[in-house]
């Protein structure tokens, strides 16, 4: 069996559109094979003939031919860890599923996750703002699977899930954003206040009602039926340019009066991750979003966000263990990500 | 600071949770906090509209704690009442939407766009519900004519009506797979 390594997946490549504000676009479609108990319901002996089914309907798939294929069961805590920081595993998938899977594509672009809380949850994850060509992907890959697996489908409600919060479209799509100069002059609130009227959800990069950190957000679509696909692409797309446009004039107002500070902040930045000893996870987090604001506002040039995506991955716990190739207890991961930060940066510059 | 949680490691994670203005504080240490699930580095919503979802069932469960009847209405294919379904938040089987669609169409209304799916529909059923939705358009066209006395008109589309319905209950509305197989967009 292939081993989870740490790989840098195509959304931390840096490329793609508005990718100074925007980290990454993410699709994934809910589905579920029709005549078969949902996840949660399930009994161990059900699920096992779903897994069946869309195994062996994978393998008989041409363009499915180059993904690899896991079993939760047999990968270890760690990796299952690794995979949740990456995205590509949702936590409830890593915790507790029964006969639960992955499979993925050599960019970590497309994955699809197999008896999560659905059946299937297709996912395409891209760099920057490419909502469209992500759905796209999605659709590709998921008439693909259509075409030998029969889904659980109603003329009114459409794609059936096991959470009414996901019928219709089955369809979530979310952009992750980095919002530094928004949340320093305290617009956030407001901007968020207003999303979240027009039935858009808004979180911190650490869930729920946490507290944002390292200025990251992100912003996804609630309503899954009644509009179609393109409708809920096209609001959530239209919303984000205009967070975008306000973060833009929110970067102006702050570099025509605290150029220099804001200069100050990102060279620091970039020293403590050069040259600190000891560093938790969060202090990481905000150095990075420090570094990555100087960058796009032209103050520091010898980086770039490829290096930025892969430094706020590399330095969460599991992905650093994986690094070091064994496993670490707390305090030893803070002695272990400046190390692994160094060598990155070492890479890039 | 010692962690509140567990009270041996330091405590080096303080969060702040602003919810609908009530402030909240914790200090943790890593593990603890990741033990709560309040590190997750998670794109999925943790939250939010299932617990809304699943409070406003409570709701509509409530209003109708006289009869026991919705409580008790159960899946024939799976099993599930809508009471365990309106605690849990999920339900067990594609059947579940007919079995309790009169709870769960009003809520339905509430949390998205209107009840009616309006996105992609896989090849394999599109000619079926290509006819459905043709029938119920069909239907409302015969309402108008019979309004309008064009009995003559609305015989014609009777007997279409009728057709199309005799087609869909023997199945014999499978469409020939297009080659762009993705079907998205059939509107209304």
């Amino acid at each position: 069996m292939k081993q989870v390594e740490f790989s840098l997946s195509r959304w931390m490549d840096g490329s793609g559109p508005e990718t100074d504000m925007v980290l990454s676009s993410r699709v994934r479609v809910a589905r579920n094979l029709k005549g078969h108990s949902f996840s949660c319901l399930a009994s161990n002996e059900q699920t096992a003939e779903v897994l069946g089914k869309v195994r062996s309907t994978i393998d008989d798939i041409v363009e499915l031919k180059n993904f690899t294929f896991w079993m939760m069961e047999d990968l270890t805590e760690l990796e299952k860890q690794a995979l949740v920081e990456k995205h590509l595993v949702s936590p409830l998938l890593a915790r507790e599923s029964k006969h639960g899977a992955l499979l993925l594509r050599e960019d970590e672009a497309v994955s699809l996750m197999i008896n999560e809380e659905d059946h299937l949850r297709l996912q395409v994850i891209l760099p920057g703002l490419q909502l469209e060509e992500a759905w796209r992907e999605a659709d590709y890959y998921d008439s693909l699977l259509e075409k030998e697996l029969e889904y659980a489908f109603d003329e009114n409600y459409g794609y059936l899930t096991a959470c009414p919060t996901n019928v219709g479209t089955g369809l979530r799509v979310s952009v992750m954003l980095h919002l530094p100069a928004l949340i320093i002059t305290r617009q956030i609130n407001r901007l968020l206040g207003a999303l979240s009227q027009v039935g858009l959800a808004i979180r911190g990069l650490y869930g729920e009602g946490s507290e944002i950190i390292g200025n990251l957000v992100q912003i996804s679509n609630q309503v899954t039926l009644g509009h179609s696909e393109d409708e809920i692409i096209g609001n959530l797309g239209g919303m984000i340019r205009q967070v975008i446009e306000q973060e833009q004039n929110a970067r102006q107002a702050l570099l025509d009066k605290k150029r220099a500070q804001l200069a100050d902040k990102a060279w620091r930045s970039l020293g403590l991750l050069k040259y600190a000893q000891v560093m938790s996870s969060q202090e990481a987090i905000q150095l990075i979003s420090d570094l990555r604001l100087g960058y796009d506002l032209g103050l520091i040039k010898t980086i770039n966000h490829r290096l930025l995506n892969e430094l706020l991955v590399l330095i969460r716990p599991a992905c650093l263990q994986l690094l070091a190739h064994r496993e670490l207890t707390e305090s030893e991961r803070n002695l272990e990500r400046p190390v692994q930060i160094k060598e990155a940066l070492a890479r890039y510059m | 600071m010692l962690c509140q949680e567990c009270r041996r490691n330091e405590a080096n994670i303080h969060i702040v949770k602003n919810i609908h203005g009530k402030q909240t504080e914790l200090n943790l240490c890593e593990e603890c906090a990741r033990k709560k699930d309040e590190l997750d580095f998670t794109f999925e919503p943790q939250f939010s509209l299932h617990k809304l979802f699943s409070s406003m069932l409570n709701q509509s469960l409530r209003d109708a704690r006289e009869s026991n009847e919705v409580a008790n209405t159960q899946c024939q294919s799976c099993g599930l009442t809508f009471a365990q379904f309106s605690q849990v938040g999920r339900l067990g089987c594609g059947d579940c939407f007919a079995a309790f669609e009169d709870k769960l169409k009003p809520l339905l209304r509430r949390i998205h766009a209107g009840s009616a799916h309006n996105g992609k529909v896989p090849v394999k059923v599109q000619g079926r519900v290509r006819a459905i939705r043709q029938i119920d358009q069909l239907k409302e066209e015969l309402q108008v004519k019979i309004q309008n006395e064009e009995f003559e008109d609305a015989a014609l589309l009777r007997d279409c009506i009728r057709e199309l319905e005799s087609a869909v209950d023997k199945g014999a509305t499978v469409v020939e797979e297009d080659d762009n197989s993705s079907s998205k967009g059939e509107k209304q």
